[in-house]
């Protein structure tokens, strides 16, 4: 299906204007539906038993009492869940992690689920299942996980043959950085430590699955992506993937975190077991124990440059815990650390690390923001060593069209320099601050992706236009795709519905994560209309029994061409699909697309922080971000990714945190602990939409999504430490922290 | 000749090499190349491959065609959030 | 199950439903009345996403006991509208694009609602601090303040 994608710099109508989304009334009324929202007949409630240490091995679980207990109708552990995996060791990992197999491998991880006629029945039944532990040493710093007499979490991962925590080790970069180093006027060299987060999404993971004894199942799930989500379930469950039906809930959130499953696969074994309805819905205290936080991460930054500003080396050696199954995050972080510049020497180096926490899942971004937070955090230190101005500094050493980057490739266009110079332009930078304020800036890069995208576009006899998409709507993608419908077809955006399908109603689609959503199904969507059109034509060619090569389509209507046919009046969509019974029938688009080249995206914030140096307390007082999106088919709600990413990255700067105790548990797995920002923590955040066109997307968009969330964790520490005197390294920068920080300072 | 670059555990499958030169027009044919002068790639085709063409990254299009003198990435299919 | 008959108002209307002692109010709401528009995010009264009145106060119905309703008057997001004609914070919600994944929207509808039947004119600090027990993940509140602002003065000028 080789359609054209490149750029056409083409005029709007519709695309672009800020229309109202078409779910909007659902979701203010209290109508739309999510994960928990489902119910059906005969229903059971399923609750997970999980393992209160960190690291344990299973020597006995008996669930006779709790299967005897009545109104319980199914008990499930490991046993239910022979291991189908052929030796796929990712696949045995994820059947691992939703059910404990030999071991518990951190605080939360669940051995035992049942589905009883109630919750009050489902709670006795957990407390009726007896779990003979033995309890194993743990680990859980990242830097303690790497030592030699680390207790080891995974026995299959191994370094120079030996067992060790450290699953892979990664290196990018290009050039000599000894040489690079040799060369430099100045040179720092840093340490840093974050620590772990959650996405925070204020849904719960919840579903309602349904499985008959003929093996055919139905699945309505909170999800990233419903199509990948039956790709797994089926597979751990030995069903065929074409008799597991997944439908997406409207999703309360995700930024990554539903990209996985968590408590799915068992929601279908215990009504596979139970033969009826078993609806799971996770608590709090589990989503933040038992589902996939960010990784915490201890990074070494060393940046070497010339008196001119000029960067002579860079180097980075990152340590990415994975939580007790081997990922690649360490690896995204090595990747993304030096993706901002154009270095001639740089080498980038990332450990991912396992240690008895939960199995890490991506955050927006994954790993970026960290690697980001120590690198720009540094360029911050050699920018005040050399005396020059931070903006000028990265501008003078910022990655454009043409630049080797730090990870390989050699980039095309790029958002870097224009969001440096907005930086340095915008009235930000020129508001005066007061006591105790400080001003902060920093840049970040993420990837986006395409992906596989399947879409319908269906016109009804009365001209109003179905879209069918099958990518998750996770911020008010509907609204765009429509918009990006109307502009193709010429008619008016609310002449379009966007649906987004079930598994059994169309080809596969990949999650909606990567910031692809838009992207992806939005290029879909134009072609889907493109094909739609050409359909119509071809009814019109009929109608006026003219040859198809003079009808053109334009401004919503068939038009006849050329002097022969001058006086016949045009037809409209509306027309045309009236009359398509007797013209051929019904009348559709499709498009199947991998789309690719959803470039690559920059952006730069600007924050002022006011820090109390008797609390330590900071309340972050202007935020600014600046960042390239392509085309923004919807201004709102690119504003709105650039506004929630900002805040995000705000709470993990300057309060949220995982905290373990020394018996390895979590203690703070709530939302009152696990603080974050709520909304008078928070100025208006202002927004610049950059638009320098993509140019492998016909419409110039680029994935937006992600990006916002990679620079704050620097900008706010930058800011923070001009307003204290003393440089932060260590996120979170909660009041304890910069009060120490300025303790040491003074003794 | 498409230089193919390798990151991480996929050297230690290519023998600890960095750089290699496979001849291949599109990205199936790399891989298939690969896995002929390498058999332990495969499992790592399985768990999935990212490819980088001289600057884009691809994670499933496979017909991709490779210039002659592309510069070639290949890392573990990485996502997003 | 042995349940307590609660006898109770909802959004108007005269509503009986049974359910245990100890079962939250958040949870009669969604799993015997059948009014889904509450949402659980916590279950410890951190979140404001099962928002509702309760006698005209601002609560969060999984700190309420199922049972602590009888014989009083609840209000939920459903009740919000009237008939087909949207609260103009709904509204504006939607054209000021104040909801991304629209979860805590129906908490934030009640309790923005709340403060505005008895504070006609917030600054944007009231504003701010009356909205801080109700979280939002995804926009950053600035949207959603916008909307309460914009809101606010469309009802001041109605009067």
């Amino acid at each position: 299906m080789g359609h054209d994608t490149s750029y056409t710099d083409q005029e709007f109508k519709v695309v672009g204007t800020r229309v109202n989304r078409p779910d909007g009334i659902d979701k203010v009324t209290g109508r739309a539906r999510y994960g928990a929202d489902a119910y059906a007949p005969g229903q059971l409630v399923g609750l997970f038993l999980r393992s209160p240490h960190a690291h344990a091995r299973i020597k006995k679980i008996d669930t006779s009492r709790a299967e005897k207990l009545k109104g319980v109708k199914a008990v499930v552990t490991s046993a239910d869940l022979p291991d189908l995996t052929d030796g796929n060791r990712g696949l045995l990992d994820i059947l691992e992690n939703c059910m404990a197999r030999d071991r518990a491998l951190y605080d939360g991880h669940a051995v035992a689920a049942v589905a009883a006629i109630d919750r009050q029945t489902a709670k006795r039944a957990l407390k009726l299942i007896k779990v003979t532990y033995q309890v194993l040493p743990h680990v859980t710093d990242v830097d303690e996980a790497m030592k030699p007499d680390a207790p080891i979490v995974q026995e299959y991962v191994a370094t120079d043959g030996l067992p060790s925590n450290v699953s892979q080790v990664n290196q990018f970069g290009h050039g000599d950085v000894d040489k690079g180093f040799a060369e430099a006027d100045v040179i720092v060299e840093k340490s840093y430590k974050t620590e772990q987060t959650h996405q925070g999404y204020i849904e719960p993971h919840a579903c309602l699955a349904s499985v008959s004894p003929d093996g055919s199942g139905e699945l309505w799930v909170t999800t990233q992506g419903h199509f990948g989500f039956r790709i797994n379930c089926a597979q751990l469950l030995g069903m065929d993937m074409a008799k597991l039906k997944v439908t997406a809930s409207e999703i309360g959130g995700g930024f990554g975190g539903k990209t996985h499953v968590w408590v799915e696969p068992v929601a279908l074994a215990l009504s596979r077991k139970a033969n009826r309805p078993v609806k799971v819905v996770m608590d709090r205290d589990e989503v933040f124990k038992a589902t996939g936080p960010t990784c915490s991460t201890s990074v070494d930054i060393k940046i070497g440059a010339k008196k001119d500003g000029t960067i002579t080396a860079a180097s980075a050696v990152l340590r990415y815990q994975n939580g007790a199954f081997p990922a690649i995050w360490g690896m995204l972080g090595a990747m993304t650390s030096f993706a901002c510049y154009d270095l001639k020497n740089v080498k980038s180096v990332g450990y991912d690390v396992l240690c008895n926490r939960p199995k890490v899942a991506a955050y927006r971004a994954p790993s970026a923001p960290m690697a980001a937070f120590g690198v720009e955090s540094t360029m911050d230190l050699v920018a005040e060593k050399i005396g020059m101005n931070p903006v000028d500094f990265r501008i003078k050493n910022a990655a454009k069209e043409g630049t080797l980057a730090s990870y390989g490739p050699t980039y095309g266009p790029i958002g870097i320099g224009p969001t440096l110079e907005a930086v340095k332009n915008h009235p930000h930078m020129r508001a005066r601050l007061g006591k105790n304020q400080g001003r902060g800036m920093a840049c970040g890069f993420w990837f986006n992706f395409g992906g596989q995208t399947c879409t319908d576009l269906n016109i009804g006899l009365d001209g109003s236009v179905t879209l069918t998409v099958g990518t998750v709507d996770v911020g008010g993608s509907r609204a765009s795709l429509c918009l990006i419908a109307a502009e193709e077809l010429g008619i008016p955006y609310e002449q379009v519905k966007a649906n987004v399908a079930d598994t059994a109603s169309l080809g596969h689609n990949d999650m909606t994560e990567g910031s692809r959503g838009t992207f992806s199904s939005g290029m879909a969507t134009i072609f889907a209309a493109r094909d739609a059109i050409e359909v119509m034509r071809s009814r019109a060619a009929d109608m006026w029994e003219i040859p198809l090569d003079d009808v053109i389509w334009e401004d919503g209507q068939a038009k006849a061409v050329g002097k022969k046919h001058g006086n016949l009046p045009t037809l409209s969509l509306k027309e045309i699909a009236a009359k398509s019974p007797n013209t051929g029938g019904p009348i559709a688009g499709h498009n199947e697309v991998v789309a690719d080249n959803a470039g690559v995206s920059f952006a730069s914030h600007i924050c002022d922080v006011e820090v109390d140096p008797e609390t330590g307390a900071t309340k972050v007082i202007r935020y600014t971000v600046v960042q390239d999106a392509g085309k923004a088919i919807h201004p709102d709600y690119v504003e709105g990714q650039f506004q929630g990413g900002a805040a995000q990255g705000i709470g993990w700067a300057l309060n949220e945190e995982y905290i373990y105790g020394d018996d390895g548990r979590l203690q703070n797995a709530g939302f009152l602990d696990y603080r974050i920002p709520v909304c008078s923590d928070l100025p208006f955040i202002d927004t610049k939409i950059l638009e320098i066109p993509n140019p492998t997307h016909p419409y110039g968009v680029r994935g937006v999504g992600e990006t916002s969330i990679v620079p704050p964790l620097a900008a706010i520490g930058n800011a923070v430490s001009n307003a204290v005197g003393v440089r932060m390294d260590h996120i979170p920068m909660s009041p304890p922290r910069i009060l120490k920080a300025l303790e040491e300072q003074n003794s | 000749m498409p230089q193919v670059k390798l990151t991480g555990k996929f050297r230690a499958a290519a023998d600890d090499a960095d750089t290699l030169e496979i001849e291949a027009r599109t990205i199936r044919e790399l891989m298939t190349r690969l896995v002929e002068r390498y058999p332990l790639m495969d499992q790592h085709l399985d768990a999935g491959i990212a490819v980088a063409i001289d600057g884009e990254i691809y994670r499933d299009n496979w017909s991709v065609e490779i210039p002659p003198d592309a510069e070639v990435f290949l890392i573990p299919r990485i996502q997003g959030g | 199950m042995a349940g307590v008959l609660v006898s109770t108002t909802i959004n108007g209307d005269a509503v009986d439903f049974a359910c245990p002692q100890d079962e939250t109010l958040l949870d009669s709401l969604r799993d015997r009345v059948g009014l889904t528009g509450v949402k659980e995010g916590c279950g410890t009264g951190d979140c404001g996403a099962c928002s509702i009145t309760l006698d005209g106060r601002l609560v969060c119905s999984c700190l309420v006991l199922g049972v602590e309703a009888n014989g009083r008057e609840i209000t939920t997001i459903e009740g919000m509208a009237d008939g087909n004609k949207l609260h103009p914070l709904q509204k504006n919600f939607i054209e000021h694009a104040a909801l991304q994944c629209g979860i805590c929207t129906p908490g934030f509808l009640v309790a923005a609602k709340a403060l505005l039947d008895r504070n006609s004119n917030p600054t944007e600090e009231e504003i701010r601090y009356a909205l801080a027990g109700n979280l939002c993940r995804c926009t950053g509140y600035d949207k959603i303040v916008r909307a309460v602002q914009a809101s606010a003065k469309e009802m001041r000028r109605k009067r």
